[in-house]
């Protein structure tokens, strides 16, 4: 879980070396960002509702404690139990204690980023439970001992033939004549196992999508129909959601479902919109005989009050990583951390503290599509740039970096002094490039000329040649 | 406060903010920017108490640089009648950073405010204050459009370029399979993490050579020399200009990162 400076870097070059993945890569430009501008264009409120979406969200953060008592009063009238968990270690405690009372010796999981943000199946299989994960992708990316690469499709990093050999290595008794070199042929076989751990399931874990406090219900979207055999076929159901997933009413559950399948995948509404309400009541032909909610904080209060508080609205639609061009060309898993692309770049540092987590805030062009494709208008940029004021008043930034920062605004806050060093400057480098017009060498500026050449200055500063332009009368 | 000159029959007094990229490395823009001014029926004066907008400090994280700084833009540009920047990104330092940076100072926070509301991109700022349509000008190429993030997201300024490109004389423009994607320069970005960095733009290299365009223009010269760093380090034959230089008929000084003519 290392994420120091030189991580990243090193992490991001294997990345950008890594041609299967970056093969796989091209897929979240024609998997996600063509689809969910289709889906946008085919719904003409689709900015109105982004704006009510916001609202909502906003409303819902602003009265967090009074919906929360809502959702939580009524989990308990249809039967249900939540439990706050202030901290990681809080969540995965209660989890395993729970499960634990249901005897669980196999626990299968529906997706669930909280539950990779809190460590949770390492800390259930320490105790000696199985866990399975049930969704195709993170069964992959369970198999392959790895964590999720996007926060709504694990496994995006990866294509067939990698899969092809995880399933060989897993699944002992397969023969080797059997096919699997389609899509079609993985998941039948993944589905053929998945099915034995569903009916043989103590014990299902989901995230949640939202949470709602008028009804006491979790609601979670999913394309497989693996969440719904997680949460009814075990005997115990447990969720695991962060407090601000919580919205007031169903009707605004529904403004926001609208959004998230469209920004997430491009479609409508995905195959699969699960709401879970209590444990099983007596005239139901199925469910879990338990139903516990467990409710993670893990910094969330915290931001309520910060300048973070607008990552609150986040729905993990995925949009700002397939929109993002640093995601785009390193994945991931370079980021180092349970959440990457813009909104990890902004909610790592909050979780891990900004010293560890620094690369990732700061390895951003700040281009803003993020911020244009977020359904929940989240100002993804300006809260990277305030996590680089923390990380700068920290003393974090490399000396070398700070002190050619100090110098240049030493020198941009007296333009007298400027004006004469950048005359300096060009003439230096005019000469130095000549007739070729670039510089393909630089001292101290090995940094850009690696890759590119650096165009050479037409000779004077604008300012020189203006004052003379002026004198002679030409301007 | 110092008072706005009065309206006179050479039209508004507009104050030029050169940017700090375009006075070290291409004062040509700068003379294209003045020139299509003036062709709009405005005034231009340069003042030469300005050095840089600060995004170098603020993209660092360095806030109290960046403050500083843009106080003293502030008072520099503010008795003109606009304020044009040929740049995207600056134009939106000043339009939408300036007043969130000063909004807690009492002595500036109102003055900010004036100012970014008459702060403007140059091709925007040509279309939509002076109401110019068309330029005389001729290039006689394919030419592709290179969005800034800044110039798209931040201004919103996707049609003046295109609407001023079209009346160039024998130019056509071919657009970019990708026009809404980073160059990925983000300034100090491009130096920090230059593997990343040029990743990026060696997808924009390939959209690029993939138009078959023989020139590619954008509005702010961060991307253009990013750009063209690339272009000519891989030896593609495509010009890269501002496009400034070509709606105001300046291009006999040499594309950007060309060799010198020998005269």
């Amino acid at each position: 879980m290392g994420n120091g400076r030189q991580d990243f870097k090193t992490d991001a070059a294997h990345a950008l070396a890594d041609t299967a993945l970056q093969k796989a890569l091209q897929n979240v430009k024609r998997g996600f960002v063509v689809k969910r501008e289709a889906a946008r264009a085919k719904l003409p409120e689709f900015d109105t509702l982004r704006e009510d979406a916001r609202a909502i969200k906003d409303h819902t953060l602003s009265h967090l404690d009074l919906y929360l008592e809502t959702y939580e009063r009524k989990v308990a009238e249809s039967g249900g139990s939540v439990h706050y968990a202030p901290t990681a270690a809080d969540a995965r405690a209660i989890i395993l204690k729970l499960c634990q009372e249901a005897g669980a010796k196999l626990v299968t999981k529906g997706k669930s980023m909280v539950s990779e943000e809190i460590g949770l199946n390492a800390h259930l299989q320490a105790a000696k439970i199985e866990v399975v994960e049930t969704d195709l992708g993170e069964y992959i990316v369970q198999l392959r001992g790895e964590r999720p690469s996007h926060i709504i499709a694990p496994g995006i990093h990866l294509n067939k033939e990698t899969i092809e050999a995880d399933f060989r290595r897993a699944h002992h008794r397969l023969p080797r004549e059997r096919r699997l070199d389609q899509a079609q042929y993985l998941v039948a076989e993944a589905r053929k196992v998945l099915r034995e751990k569903f009916l043989a399931a103590d014990v299902g874990i989901t995230g949640a999508n939202l949470l709602i406090a008028e009804t006491g219900s979790s609601v979670i979207v999913t394309n497989e129909g693996n969440g719904d055999l997680t949460s009814t076929l075990p005997r115990t159901h447990i969720v695991i959601a962060s407090i601000e997933k919580i919205v007031p009413t169903l009707e605004d559950a529904c403004t926001i479902l609208r959004l998230l399948a469209r920004s997430a995948t491009g479609q409508e509404i995905t195959t699969y919109t699960t709401f879970a309400t209590g444990p099983r009541r007596d005239r139901d032909p199925d469910g879990p005989s338990a139903y516990h909610v467990v409710l993670l904080d893990n910094g969330r209060s915290e931001m309520l009050g910060n300048e973070f508080a607008d990552m609150l609205r986040c729905i993990r639609c995925g949009a700002c990583l397939n929109h993002c061009p640093v995601y785009g060309a390193i994945g991931g898993h370079a980021y180092g951390s349970v959440y990457p692309g813009p909104m990890g770049a902004v909610l790592t540092p909050q979780l891990q503290g900004i010293d560890r987590a620094r690369d990732l805030p700061n390895a951003s062009s700040f281009c803003g599509r993020c911020e244009a494709v977020c359904p929940m208008d989240i100002p993804l940029p300006d809260m990277m740039r305030t996590w680089r004021e923390r990380d700068f008043a920290r003393g974090n930034p490399p000396f070398s970096e700070r002190l050619f920062l100090k110098m240049w605004a030493y020198a941009a806050k007296r333009p007298l002094v400027y004006h004469a060093l950048a005359n300096a400057i060009v003439l230096f480098m005019a000469r130095r490039a000549g007739a070729r017009g670039r510089l393909s060498r630089l001292p101290l500026a090995k940094a850009w000329t690696g890759t590119r050449d650096l165009p050479a200055p037409q000779g004077r500063t604008f300012h020189s040649l203006y004052t003379r332009a002026r004198r002679r009368g030409r301007v | 406060m110092t008072s706005t000159p009065a309206p006179s029959p050479q039209g508004p007094l507009v104050g030029l903010f050169v940017t700090c990229l375009v006075d070290l490395f291409r004062p040509s823009v700068a003379f294209a920017a003045i020139k299509l001014i003036e062709a709009g029926g405005a005034r231009v004066e340069v003042p030469r108490a300005q050095t840089c907008c600060g995004q170098p400090a603020y993209n660092s994280g360095d806030r109290q640089d960046t403050i500083a700084i843009a106080r003293q833009v502030v008072e520099t540009f503010e008795r003109f009648d606009y304020v044009v920047a040929p740049s995207g990104s600056c134009a939106g330092m000043l339009r939408v950073h300036y007043p969130r940076l000063l909004a807690e100072d009492p002595n500036f926070a109102e003055r900010a405010s004036a100012l970014a509301a008459k702060s403007f991109e140059l091709t925007s700022f040509l279309v939509g204050v002076l109401g110019l349509t068309k330029v005389d000008a001729a290039y006689e190429e394919n030419v592709t459009y290179h969005d800034s993030c800044s110039s798209l997201r931040e201004l919103h300024v996707r049609e003046a370029p295109r609407r001023l490109l079209a009346s160039v004389e024998g130019l056509s423009l071919v657009e970019l399979g990708e026009s809404e994607v980073c160059c990925g320069f983000g300034g100090a970005f491009s130096v920090k993490y230059p593997d990343i960095s040029t990743a990026i733009l060696d997808a924009k290299v390939r959209d690029i050579i993939g138009t078959g365009a023989s020139t590619v223009l954008a509005g702010d010269l961060g991307c253009l020399m990013h750009i063209a760093g690339r272009l000519v380090r891989e030896r593609a034959d495509v010009e890269v200009r501002h496009v400034a230089e070509v709606l105001a008929g300046m291009t006999e000084d040499p594309a950007i990162a060309a060799p010198r003519q020998k005269r």
